[in-house]
C-alpha cells in the first residue's frame, strides 16, 4: 500500500468544532474543599489499591491512604487534611459501586501538602523512578488512566528510543493541558528528565495541536538546552490525542493492531502526567487534586480549576454556578466523555474536565434525531482513524454478529473515539453499538 | 447555590453530532438533478413535463403505500424516492405513455426497492431496475425518440404521452434515432457541443451533459457524492475508446462522443454514485468504475444494442457486494512491517 500519510498529522480523523476559546484564556484556578471527599480505590486501569487507614482515623493533606496492590495498581493519597468517616461503595461512573474512602475535611484544612520520600533526580536510578511512580500514584490524567510506571517498563525485548509527550488535547471544550503546558513549563521539562531516564529514551518530543500556538511557542522558549526535546505542531484534528493517533503523526509509525507503542519503540505520556512527575517527585508528594476544565454552555463560571481527587460532580457545578436548565452532564469531553447519570460521583484522576449542555444545546447538537438505515455513504469509513469499516460493523452489530466482528473486522481495535457516529448522517449510534459488542465479546470469551 | 436536577439525560458519547443528515443529503441529490430537468422540459415541452410528474408521483406514492400496507411509518420525507422517481423519468423516451411510466414507476419502487427491504438494502438502482422492466415490457416504445425542439412542444402534448393504458400508442411527434444509434448503425458521430449543450435526441433528461456534469460537481463539493465513482467511469471509457479509434477510426468514435453521448454522463454521474449500491471503500469504487466503463464501452461497440449504461451499471450493482468482500480498508496497524 502506499502511504499518503500528510506529515505531522495522522490519516482520516474529523474535525468538530473546538470550542475551546471560553476557557483557554483563563489561568488555573484552585478549588476549595467538598463536604465529603469520596477518593475511590480504583480510579486507575488494573488492581484496586488496598486502604491502610481505618474509618475515625485522621488524615493529613498528602498522606498515603491506600496503597498499590501488586504492580497494576497505584497508591492513593489524602486529597485533604480531616477525619476518615467510613470506607464504603459509592456510586462510579461506569455505573458500578466502587469501594472508596469517605473523607470529611478539617472546616480549617489548608491546601497546603504534607510531602513524602523525595526521588533525586540525580541520583535515582530507572528502577528507583519507577518506583517513585507508583509512589505517587501517577495514572494517566489524560483520560485512560493507566498507571504510569507500568508503561516506563518496556515490555522484554523492546528498547524505547523516543518519549512522547501528548499535548494535543483533541477534545472539544477541555483545554487543562493548554493551561498546564502554560503555566507548569518548568514542571514539565522536569517531568521528561525523569521519563527519559526510567524509560531509557534518546529523545523526546512534545505534540501540540496547532490551536494552541501560546503553548508551543512557550514551551520552546523554556526549553533546557541540555534536554533532547523538541516541540512539534500538528494540524489540529480529532481524535489525534489518542496514543496510536499521535505516534502516527508525529513518527509515521503504526502501532500494529492489538500491540503496544513500545512495539514501534514509542513511549506516550499525556502532558499533565509528565507535569505531575516532575512537580510530584522531588518532593515526594503524591497525586491528590488534579486541574479539570470545568465548561459547556450551561456552566457560568468556566474555567480551569485544580479540584482535590474525591470532589463530588455535584459539589463542583454548584461551586462554578451550573444553569438550573443542565440536562446532560460529561465527564471529559462531549466526544468521547461518558455521561454522568448521578452527580455525587467524584472525580477521579482519570477526569480531564466536566462538560455540562443545557436541554436546548442538547437538542440542537444531538437532539433525539431520526435513525435512518445505513446508506453505505461511506463518511464513517472515511472519519475512522484505524481505517476500519464502522459501516459494515454497524450492520453485523444489529445482527449480533459478534464473532464475524472481532475475527474480521478489528472490533476491538476500536478505542470508541466517536467519529463514525459524529460523521453519520443516518444518526446511528454506532459507538454504543461497538460497546456493547465488545462488551458480549468479553464476556463470551470469558465463558469460555 | 441553586438547586442541580438530579435527572439527568444519559447517552452513550459521542454526544455531539456533525449535523448531517440522510434527507438533507438526499434533498441536495435531488436539487441537483432539477437543473436537467427543468432543460429537459425546455428541451421537449409539456410531455416530458408530465412524465416526470408521473414518474415522481408513481413511485411516491407507491413506497407510501407500500409502508402503509407493512405497517410501518411512511419513508417518504427522506426524499430518496424523489430522486429514484425523478431519475427514473429522466431515463425514459420523452415521448412514452403515461400509463407505461407509471407501471414502470411501480415496478422500480416495489420491486427494485421495497423488495429488497427498503432505503439501505437495494442491491440495484431502482430507477435502473423500472427503466430495465420498461425495456424488456415494451422495447418499441423505449426506443421511439422524438426530435427536441419542436415548434408546438409547449402548446400541445404528443397523443402517444396520453395514450390509453395497454392500448397501441399512436405517435405524432418527428421522430429520429439517438445520436448512440446513429454511430451504431451509420456511423456518424454527433458533434460534441451538440452533446454537451442537449441539442440531440436521446431519453427526456440524458441529453444535456453540461447540466448534468454541473449537478454532480455541487454534489461532490458538498461531500455528498464520491467523485472516484464518475471519474474513474469516464478515464476508463475514455481510454479504452481513444485505443480502439487509433487501430480504425471509420469504425470507432472519438472517445468525448463516448462520453457526452447517451446515457453515460447520467449514468456515471447520478445513477452510478447511488451510495447504497456501490462499493464502501475508495479502492472499490475506482474498481466499480473501472468495470462499468468497460461494461459500457463493450455493450456499445460489441453489443446488440446501441446504448449499455443501464446494464452496464445494474451489472456492477451486483458485483458491488462482491467488491467489498474483496476490498476492505487495510486496518490500523496490520499488514505493514513496524516502524
Amino acid at each position: 500500500m502506499l502511504n499518503f500519510a500528510r506529515k505531522d498529522s495522522f490519516r482520516h480523523g474529523i474535525h468538530p468544532p473546538e470550542m475551546k476559546e471560553d476557557t483557554s484564556r483563563l489561568s488555573i484556578r484552585r478549588f476549595p474543599f467538598a463536604p465529603v471527599l469520596v477518593v475511590p480505590l480504583s480510579q486507575h486501569l488494573g488492581k484496586p489499591a488496598k486502604p491502610i487507614v481505618r474509618p475515625g482515623q485522621e488524615v493529613v493533606r498528602g498522606q498515603v491512604i491506600a496503597e498499590a496492590d501488586g504492580f497494576l495498581s497505584v497508591n492513593m493519597h489524602a486529597p485533604a487534611t480531616g477525619t476518615v468517616k467510613k470506607i464504603a461503595l459509592a456510586p462510579s461512573i461506569g455505573g458500578n459501586m466502587i469501594e472508596s474512602v469517605f473523607i470529611e475535611p478539617l472546616p480549617a484544612a489548608t491546601q497546603e501538602v504534607d510531602d513524602g520520600e523525595p526521588c533525586d533526580i540525580a541520583t535515582a536510578t530507572p528502577d528507583d523512578i519507577i518506583a517513585a511512580v507508583q509512589r505517587a500514584g501517577v495514572v494517566g490524567l489524560g483520560g485512560a488512566a493507566f498507571p504510569t510506571h507500568v508503561k516506563l517498563k518496556p515490555p522484554e525485548g523492546r528498547t524505547l528510543d523516543t518519549l512522547i509527550i501528548n499535548g494535543v488535547e483533541c477534545e472539544p471544550y477541555l483545554t487543562t493541558d493548554h493551561r498546564v503546558m502554560l503555566e507548569q513549563t518548568e514542571d514539565i521539562f522536569m517531568g521528561i528528565r525523569y521519563l527519559m531516564k526510567a524509560s531509557g529514551t534518546r529523545e523526546a518530543i512534545i505534540a501540540i495541536e496547532g490551536n494552541k500556538q501560546d503553548a508551543a511557542e512557550r514551551l520552546a522558549e523554556c526549553c533546557p538546552k541540555d534536554l533532547p526535546v523538541s516541540v512539534r505542531v500538528c494540524p489540529v484534528k480529532y481524535p489525534q490525542g489518542a496514543e496510536k493517533m499521535v505516534i502516527s503523526a508525529l513518527l509515521g509509525r503504526e502501532v500494529p493492531s492489538g500491540g503496544l507503542p513500545a512495539d514501534v519503540g514509542a513511549i506516550c505520556v499525556n502532558v499533565a502526567t509528565t507535569a505531575e512527575i516532575g512537580r510530584l517527585l522531588p518532593v515526594g508528594g503524591g497525586i491528590q487534586e488534579r486541574v479539570i476544565t470545568i465548561g459547556g454552555p450551561a456552566v457560568e463560571n468556566k474555567g480551569n480549576y485544580r479540584i482535590p481527587i474525591g470532589t463530588p460532580v455535584r459539589f463542583a457545578l454548584e461551586h462554578v454556578g451550573a444553569s438550573r436548565g443542565v440536562s446532560r452532564v460529561f465527564l471529559g469531553g462531549p466526544m468521547m466523555g461518558p455521561a454522568v447519570s448521578n452527580l455525587d460521583i467524584p472525580i477521579t484522576k482519570g477526569t480531564s474536565g466536566i462538560t455540562a449542555f443545557e436541554m436546548l444545546d442538547v437538542e440542537e447538537s444531538t437532539g433525539h434525531k431520526k435513525v435512518y438505515p445505513c446508506i453505505h455513504c461511506a463518511r464513517c469509513v472515511e472519519a475512522c482513524p484505524l481505517f476500519l469499516n464502522p459501516s459494515q460493523l454497524g450492520i453485523l452489530a444489529k445482527m449480533q454478529e459478534y464473532q464475524r466482528m472481532t475475527a474480521e473486522y478489528h472490533l476491538m481495535d476500536c478505542f470508541e473515539c466517536g467519529a463514525c457516529s459524529y460523521v453519520c448522517p443516518s444518526h446511528i449510534p454506532l459507538v454504543q453499538y461497538f460497546r456493547l459488542a465488545k462488551k458480549m465479546v468479553r464476556k463470551l470469551d470469558a465463558g469460555r | 447555590m441553586s438547586e442541580l436536577r438530579t435527572h439527568l439525560e444519559i447517552g452513550s458519547s459521542p454526544h455531539v453530532s456533525s449535523g448531517a443528515s440522510v434527507d438533507v443529503i438526499m434533498r441536495n441529490v435531488f436539487m441537483a438533478l432539477l437543473p436537467a430537468c427543468v432543460f429537459a422540459v425546455y428541451a421537449f415541452g409539456l410531455g416530458v413535463l408530465m412524465i416526470l410528474l408521473t414518474a415522481v408521483l408513481s413511485c411516491v406514492l407507491t413506497e407510501h403505500v407500500i409502508c402503509r400496507l407493512s405497517d410501518k411509518p411512511t419513508t417518504v420525507g427522506d426524499w430518496s424516492i424523489a430522486i429514484t422517481g425523478l431519475l427514473y423519468g429522466m431515463t425514459l423516451p420523452p415521448d412514452l405513455p403515461l400509463w407505461m411510466v407509471a407501471v414502470g414507476g411501480i415496478f422500480a419502487v416495489a420491486v427494485g426497492k421495497s423488495l429488497f427491504g427498503g432505503l439501505g438494502c437495494n442491491a440495484f438502482n431502482p430507477a435502473l431496475v423500472g427503466r430495465a422492466f420498461l425495456q424488456a415490457a415494451f422495447p418499441q416504445a423505449m426506443t421511439h425518440w422524438a426530435l427536441p425542439f419542436s415548434d408546438d412542444r409547449f402548446s400541445s402534448i404528443p397523443g402517444s404521452v396520453l395514450a390509453m393504458p395497454f392500448a397501441e400508442p399512436v405517435y405524432d411527434a418527428v421522430t429520429a434515432a439517438t445520436p448512440l444509434a446513429r454511430m451504431k448503425f451509420e456511423a456518424v458521430q454527433a458533434e460534441s457541443p451538440d452533446l454537451l449543450f442537449g441539442l440531440t435526441t436521446g431519453s427526456a433528461g440524458e441529453t444535456c451533459a453540461l447540466l448534468i456534469l454541473a449537478g454532480g460537481i455541487y454534489l461532490v463539493a458538498r461531500n455528498m457524492m464520491n467523485w472516484r465513482i464518475p471519474v474513474s467511469i469516464f478515464l476508463t471509457v475514455a481510454l479504452i475508446t481513444f485505443v480502439f479509434m487509433q487501430v480504425d477510426p471509420t469504425v470507432y468514435p472519438r472517445p468525448t462522443f463516448m462520453l457526452f453521448a447517451g446515457g453515460l454522463m447520467l449514468g456515471a454521474v447520478f445513477m452510478a454514485t447511488d451510495m447504497v449500491a456501490s462499493p464502501i471503500t475508495n479502492a472499490g469504487c475506482w474498481l466499480y468504475g473501472v468495470l462499468i466503463g468497460v461494461l459500457v464501452v463493450v455493450i456499445r461497440f460489441w453489443g446488440g444494442m446501441p446504448e449499455g449504461v443501464m446494464y452496464a451499471i445494474l451489472l456492477a450493482n451486483a458485483a458491488s457486494p462482491h467488491i467489498d468482500n474483496l476490498i476492505q480498508p487495510r486496518v490500523f496497524g496490520t499488514r505493514r512491517s513496524d516502524g
